[in-house]
């Protein structure tokens, strides 16, 4: 048995791709979705359209841009410009006064600003908006208190819990975890097993003494080790590179995790009962599995927001469990009480893919 | 004569896959210590009979007793008492030989001792001490073959299963091959092989000719011989499988 998985050792650190992907992977990905792919606003061009010129506008667009949000790259004179400046493809965003923005104000009670918006980031756009809007509410508010008025308005406020700094490393770092998990562990134990098969090696296995079970236990315990392994690198790097804390017990965090991987080795175990060969293995855990688990977990677009088909179809994908899960110790801090529903479904599935792997396997003995 | 002890003993074997009959009763036996050829075109059945003489899979009907063993009840104890070696090749590429006489040790339970000295053995037998820590990928298909064949050995089985074990190898080595196989057939290890050249058909002590499932003919090479009035194994080989 000692023999077996020091062997499986052996052929993963002789094999520089499997080095890659087992610890290039994690690195590479937490930082990318950590840098590259944020939702957070940050310095995002826009124009300004002032058809008043007075005190209040030049007051609004200075609290709009020292937002921090915003940076004000461009100032138009003329609606025509408008168009032409959206095409430049630079700014995302307009901001328009109308003509004598202050005397209105002052005379009427209302003035009008006019937003106009990239919409071919639909995400985007909708923060832009709701920011600037926000922006906006903030100053009326206050220059109604000013001029002792009592603003005639219901102030909603927002307390934002679990995420107060809404950093979209607390959304991603979860689903990072539960892909790369899912990865490691399904793909690089279908791909070795299958390459054993197609060496003919898996046969020299069968033939010996060795019980089949001895044979994947000595097989699945090296990447059992090396997906934990991973599991501490990519939380290590959310807490010091992106200051993401575990809010509830690590050890539980650890042991769902275990669960987790246990689960992914056991579909990667029925993959490779299924597959000829390593392409085969690597593109049934590539497509089947990788793309649908990223796009119906849950990880990226929210399963509510998703057609009802789609929300069925995602019950039966396992990292969406485990992705509540993990988030809800990581974030909330709360123990099994309030996810043992989870825990037991994937339970359920890995028991459902061993037994899987176990009958295909004998119905390949027959 | 003294009646031989037999080894292997197989009586009205049958696997079937859904309706196709890959092994059509059959009924043969091997005397401890004969080297004997398994012949028959691709597809006659051999690889399905050897499977099943390895406890690898399980017959639909009929017996094989194979080192004592029925190996339908006692798959495990059967396994225990061979060695196989396959026509791809059983070793790993990306371990040393040292590493996979020493993985193969270790899965048949051996001591670190035994391993140990058993590597020695056979490296010093095959002249191929200064191998030792090279990778297997660094070295010619040949001496591979051979090296599988050591490991096969390397735990004393009482038979030998080498399926076409010299698939691709030159005419030289093959040579140097069946040498290493009478070898250990003087020391009392049956061996069970099954071939493509008829050449090496000679050299087995009994072979028999399978077709299409069923054996056609079973004997010494030079009994098939006058049985079918021919001068090669070539010959008798075309004739029954034609």
């Amino acid at each position: 048995m000692w023999a077996f998985i020091k062997k499986e050792f052996y052929h993963i650190f002789r094999d520089y791709r499997s080095m890659i992907i087992l610890f290039g992977m994690p690195v590479v990905q937490v930082l990318l979705f950590g840098f590259a792919i944020t939702n957070d606003i940050n310095d995002v061009k826009i124009a300004i359209l002032d058809h008043s010129k007075d005190e209040v506008t030049r007051e609004i667009t200075q609290k709009i841009i020292s937002s921090n949000y915003f940076l004000l790259v461009d100032n138009l004179s003329t609606n025509a410009q408008i168009e032409e400046a959206f095409k430049k493809g630079e700014i995302k965003q307009v901001v328009i006064f109308e003509p004598d923005f202050a005397k209105k104000l002052e005379r009427e009670g209302s003035a009008d600003i006019q937003l106009i918006l990239d919409a071919s980031e639909p995400n985007t756009a909708n923060m832009l908006n709701a920011y600037t809007t926000g922006i906006i509410n903030t100053y009326s508010l206050q220059r109604m208190i000013k001029l002792n008025l009592i603003p005639i308005s219901i102030q909603a406020e927002t307390q934002m819990l679990f995420n107060p700094e809404l950093k979209s490393v607390y959304m991603f770092v979860p689903g990072v975890i539960t892909v790369l998990l899912m990865l490691v562990s399904a793909m690089m134990t279908s791909i070795s097993i299958t390459r054993e098969k197609e060496l003919g090696t898996m046969e020299a296995l069968l033939v010996s003494p060795l019980k089949p079970i001895q044979i994947i236990i000595g097989k699945v315990t090296p990447y059992v080790l090396l997906s934990f392994i991973n599991l501490i690198v990519i939380l290590l790097l959310a807490r010091f590179v992106f200051d993401m804390p575990v809010k509830g017990s690590v050890i539980l965090l650890l042991a769902e995790s275990v669960l987790f991987i246990i689960m992914a080795l056991a579909l990667g175990i029925l993959i490779s009962t299924i597959s000829k060969t390593q392409q085969q293995a690597m593109l049934l855990s590539m497509f089947a599995l990788m793309l649908p688990i990223i796009l119906l977990s849950g990880f990226i677009f929210p399963v509510e927001n998703m057609p009802v088909i789609l929300q069925y179809l995602s019950h039966i994908m396992p990292p969406k469990w485990f992705i509540i899960i993990i988030k809800n110790i990581m974030l909330k801090g709360v123990g099994i009480a309030y996810f043992w529903k989870e825990t037991l479904i994937i339970l359920f599935m890995t028991l459902f893919f061993i037994g899987m792997s176990v009958k295909k396997f004998k119905i390949r003995l027959e | 004569m003294k009646e031989k002890e037999h080894i292997i003993e197989v009586t009205n074997l049958v696997k079937k896959f859904g309706s196709f009959i890959a092994n059509d009763h059959l009924n043969f036996s091997v005397d401890k210590g004969e080297i004997f050829g398994f012949l028959g075109a691709n597809g006659a059945g051999k690889t399905t009979a050897i499977k099943i003489l390895s406890g690898l899979s399980k017959p639909s009907s009929g017996k094989a007793i194979v080192a004592g063993y029925d190996v339908a009840k006692y798959p495990n104890k059967v396994k225990r008492n061979i060695g196989y070696m396959s026509q791809h090749f059983s070793l790993y590429n990306d371990m040393t030989v040292k590493e996979n006489f020493r993985f193969y040790g270790g899965i048949y339970g051996l001591s670190r001792k035994s391993i140990k000295e058993k590597t020695n053995y056979y490296l010093e037998k095959l002249k191929m001490q200064e191998f030792e820590h090279m990778l297997l990928k660094q070295i010619p298909l040949g001496w591979k073959q051979k090296l599988a064949f050591s490991v096969a050995n390397m735990h004393d089985p009482e038979i030998v299963f080498l399926d076409e074990p010299t698939g691709g190898v030159d005419p030289i080595t093959r040579r140097q091959f069946w040498e290493l196989i009478y070898e250990s057939a003087d020391n009392g290890t049956t061996v069970f092989v099954t071939t493509h050249y008829m050449d090496e058909a000679e050299y087995c002590e009994r072979v028999s000719i399978m077709d299409e499932g069923k054996i056609e003919a079973i004997g010494t090479p030079h009994e098939l011989k006058e049985q079918y009035s021919v001068n090669s194994m070539n010959e008798v080989f075309i004739n029954i499988a034609r």
